[in-house]
C-alpha cells in the first residue's frame, strides 16, 4: 500500500473512478495539460484524453453551469475550482440550479456532479485563495458538503461523492494537501457519506472538527493525552447532511465538547453543531459547548493569517475552560 | 446584420418562402398552436385576476417564436426554455395545465412526463443562468456522437448578464451544437433594450463569440421557423453554434404583478398590437386559401374547450401532501432529515387558503 499525500489521494481517486466508469469526466481551469494548479489532475489528460479531461475557459460560473449540463445528461462531472475564493461565482449555479433540479422537476432530472475546491488557509497564498466556504454551501438544501481530513478519507470520500446521485461540494483542506502521507489502497472502495468518523475514542471530552483543522485537533488530543485527558476525536467529514447521532452519542459519554472550525465564527458550522447539542444533548453536558474558530474578520493576507487560524494552543485554551467548569472527577 | 422577414405586419409575403410553407396541414398546425397558446395565456391571466393563480408571466405577443422553435426542433433535440417559451413547450408535449400548475406554485408543473418534453429542461426564472447549461448538455451530446441540437432560450435582459456571455464566449471553442435564441421583446420589466446595452443589435453579440448571429422578425412565424431550422440544421451537421435574435414585443405587463403603464407609453403598446404575430399569419393563411371563417370558428371552439379542460384539470388537482417537499430533494432522503419530514407529515394536510 503506497504512502500518499492528500493531493495524491485525490488524484488517485479520479484516476480510479475514470477508469471504472466511462461516464466520469473532469473539467476546470488548467486541469488538463497543466494538471491543475495544485496538480490534483496530473496524468488524467494523458490517460483519458481531452474529451473526458476538459480544460475550460477562465469562467467559474461556466464551470459550474457546464457541470450541471453534463450531469443532467447522465455523465458524472467532477469540476475543479482552483481556489476557494473563486467558488463565489459558482454559488448561483450550485444553489439555484444544481441543488434544485431534482426537487423542482419532482425527480425527473438530477445533477450527479462534484465540485472540488481547496478550502481554507495556512499556505501563505495570495488574497482570495484562503477562504473557508463550507457553511455557504452547507446551509443550502439539496446539496452534500464533504470535507475530508486525511489522504485515505479524501480517496474514499471522493469516490463516494462521484458515485452519489446528487450534487456534492467537495472541499479539500489546502493546508493538508502535502502536509503528511498515509497509506492509501487503490481498492475502489468508497467511504460512507452522511456519517462522521470517530478518529479515536476517549471518555473525557469530545473534540469535533473537519478538514484542515482536524490536523490541529488531533495534535491537541495528543497533548491532552499526555496530561491524562482522553479526548474522543470526531471528524465530521460530511457537513451536510450532518450526522448528529455520532456526535450526540459521544457527548452522552463524555459530557464535554469543543468544536474546532477554521471559518469565521458567526453562523459557522460549529454553531449549527453547537445548537443541535443544546437541543438534544444538554442534559448530558457538564459544561458549555465551546467553539474554537477563525475570527469575524476578513481572511487576513499571508503575514497575519496565523493570527486568525485556530491552532493547538487555542484549542487547548478552550478545553481548559471546559475542565475549569467541569473538572475531571 | 442579416434580418429575415417573410410576412409584413399585414400578412403580405415577400421573398422566397421555405419548403415547409407549402405544407398546408403543417401551416394550420402552427396556427392552432399560436391561437391555443394565446387562449391559455388569457385564461391564466384571468385566473390570476380572480385569485385562482399565483403571479403569472404572460407570453402575449410572443407566440410566434415559441411556435417556430417547437416546429423547428426535432424530438431528439433538447429545449432549454426561459419563461415565456410556452408554445415551444406545448409543441413538445408539456400539457397546458402544467403551465397553470407551475404558476400556481406547484413543482409538478415541471414534472413533464411525455417525450420529448420529458428530456427538456423546465422553464427558468433566474435570468440567463440556464443558458450556460447548454454548454454542458451540448458537450455531452458531442461526447456521445449524437445528432442532437440544444436550443437555449433567453430574453433581451439576459444578454446583459455574465452567464450569457460565458456561454456564448466558449460555445464556438468546442463547435458545440447549440442555437442561442434571444427573444427580444424590447422590455426587461421597466428597462428598454436601448438602456440595456449600447450594442445596435443583440445578434451582434455573437460576433464576440466567433459565431454567426442574425436577426429575424419574431412576430413572423414563417421567418422565425425558417431561420431557426437553418441554424439548427447547421449545428446538427457539425457547423457549430449560432445566435438568433428574434424581434418581438411584450404586449402584456412583465408579469401579473407588474403595471407597465408606470414606465411605457400606451401608444407604443397600441402600435405593437398592429404587428401582432397571429393576426398577420392568419391573414396570410387566408390569402393562401389555407384558412377561412369556418376553420376559425371550429378552432376557436376546439381551443376554448382544450383550455377550459386544462383549467379544470389544474383547478381540480389538489396540492401534494405537505411532506412532498422532502421527497424529491435527494435521490434518497438523508437520515438527518427524516425527523423533519415526519414533523411535517404528522401536522397533516394544510388548511384552506395556503
Amino acid at each position: 500500500m503506497p504512502d500518499l499525500t492528500l493531493i495524491e489521494a485525490v488524484n488517485l481517486a479520479m484516476h480510479s473512478e475514470m477508469a471504472r466508469d466511462g461516464d466520469v469526466v473532469v473539467l476546470g481551469e488548467d486541469i488538463g495539460r497543466n494538471g491543475g494548479v495544485f496538480r490534483a489532475t496530473v496524468g488524467l489528460l494523458d490517460k483519458f484524453g481531452p474529451e473526458r479531461v476538459i480544460d475550460t475557459p477562465l469562467a467559474e460560473t461556466l464551470v459550474a453551469a457546464m457541470a450541471i449540463g453534463l450531469s443532467t445528461q447522465g455523465l458524472r462531472p467532477v469540476a475543479e475550482i482552483q481556489f476557494s475564493g473563486f467558488l463565489y461565482p459558482c454559488v448561483d449555479q450550485v444553489v439555484n440550479h444544481a441543488a434544485r433540479y431534482r426537487n423542482r422537476t419532482r425527480g425527473r432530472m438530477s445533477c450527479p456532479l462534484v465540485i472540488r475546491a481547496p478550502n481554507g488557509g495556512g499556505i501563505h497564498a495570495p488574497e482570495h485563495h484562503s477562504e473557508s466556504l463550507e457553511t455557504t454551501f452547507a446551509h443550502m438544501p439539496g446539496l452534500r458538503v464533504v470535507a475530508p481530513s486525511t489522504p485515505a478519507r479524501a480517496y474514499g470520500l471522493l469516490l463516494a461523492a462521484i458515485r452519489d446521485p446528487d450534487p456534492v461540494v467537495f472541499l479539500e483542506p489546502t493546508r493538508c494537501y502535502r502536509l503528511f502521507k498515509q497509506p492509501v489502497e487503490d481498492d475502489g472502495e468508497a467511504l460512507p457519506l452522511d456519517a462522521c468518523f470517530v478518529d479515536r475514542e476517549g471518555g473525557d471530552l469530545t473534540l469535533v472538527s473537519w478538514g484542515a483543522m482536524m490536523h490541529d485537533t488531533r495534535q491537541a488530543a495528543d497533548r491532552l493525552a499526555e496530561e491524562g485527558i482522553a479526548a474522543e476525536v470526531i471528524d465530521v467529514a460530511t457537513l451536510k447532511p450532518l450526522d448528529m447521532d455520532t456526535i450526540l452519542a459521544s457527548v452522552a459519554k463524555t459530557g464535554r465538547c469543543v468544536i474546532v472550525q477554521e471559518a469565521a465564527r458567526a453562523g459557522g458550522w460549529a454553531s449549527e453543531i453547537s445548537a443541535n447539542l443544546a437541543e438534544h444533548g444538554l442534559l448530558s453536558l457538564f459544561a458549555p459547548v465551546m467553539r474554537v474558530s477563525g475570527y469575524d474578520t476578513v481572511m487576513p493576507l499571508a503575514r497575519l493569517e496565523r493570527a486568525y487560524l485556530p491552532d493547538v494552543e487555542r484549542i487547548l485554551a478552550e478545553v481548559r475552560k471546559v475542565f475549569e467548569i467541569a473538572p475531571k472527577s | 446584420m442579416c434580418y429575415t422577414q417573410f410576412l409584413d405586419a399585414d400578412g403580405t409575403a415577400s421573398g422566397e418562402l421555405p419548403d415547409f410553407a407549402r405544407d398546408a396541414q403543417e401551416l394550420r398546425a402552427m396556427y392552432r398552436l399560436m391561437v391555443t397558446t394565446r387562449l391559455l395565456d388569457r385564461r391564466a391571466v384571468s385566473l390570476q385576476r380572480t385569485g385562482q393563480l399565483g403571479t403569472y408571466a404572460s407570453g402575449l405577443g410572443q407566440e410566434a417564436i415559441g411556435t417556430a422553435a417547437g416546429f423547428a426542433l426535432r424530438d431528439e433535440d433538447i429545449l432549454i426554455p426561459a419563461y415565456r417559451d410556452y408554445a415551444a413547450q406545448f409543441k413538445r408535449g408539456v400539457p397546458l395545465q402544467n403551465v397553470l400548475l407551475y404558476w400556481a406554485g406547484d413543482e409538478r408543473g415541471m414534472a413533464y412526463e411525455r417525450e420529448p418534453a420529458r428530456h427538456d429542461f423546465p422553464l427558468s426564472v433566474p435570468i440567463a443562468t440556464q443558458v450556460p447549461h447548454a454548454i454542458g448538455v451540448a458537450y455531452a451530446i458531442r461526447l456521445r456522437r449524437q445528432p442532437r441540437v440544444v436550443l437555449a432560450c433567453c430574453g433581451d435582459g439576459a444578454t446583459s448578464k455574465g452567464d450569457f456571455y460565458e456561454a456564448i464566449s466558449c460555445a464556438k471553442v468546442w463547435d458545440l451544437p447549440i442555437v442561442f435564441l434571444v427573444s427580444n421583446n424590447q422590455w426587461a420589466i421597466s428597462m428598454p433594450v436601448a438602456r440595456q446595452t449600447g450594442a445596435q443589435t443583440l445578434a451582434q453579440k455573437a460576433i464576440a463569440g466567433g459565431m454567426p448571429g442574425e436577426q429575424v422578425d419574431g412576430n413572423d412565424v414563417l421567418a422565425t421557423r425558417h431561420v431557426l431550422a437553418r441554424a439548427i440544421a447547421r449545428a446538427r451537421d457539425g457547423g457549430g453554434p449560432s445566435l438568433v435574435e428574434a424581434l418581438t414585443y411584450r404586449l402584456h405587463d412583465h408579469t401579473t404583478a407588474d403595471d407597465a403603464r408606470r414606465y411605457r407609453a400606451e401608444d407604443e403598446v397600441q402600435a405593437a398590437w398592429a404587428r401582432c404575430p397571429i393576426k398577420r399569419y392568419k391573414a396570410w393563411l387566408e390569402a393562401q386559401g389555407h384558412w377561412d371563417a369556418a376553420a376559425e370558428g371550429a378552432l376557436a371552439a376546439e381551443a376554448a374547450a382544450e383550455v377550459e379542460a386544462a383549467a379544470r384539470a389544474y383547478l381540480g388537482q389538489p396540492a401534494d401532501p405537505p411532506e412532498a417537499i422532502f421527497d424529491s430533494l435527494y435521490a434518497e432522503l438523508p437520515r438527518a432529515l427524516r425527523w423533519q419530514r415526519e414533523q411535517v407529515r404528522a401536522r397533516g394536510p394544510l388548511g384552506d387558503g395556503h
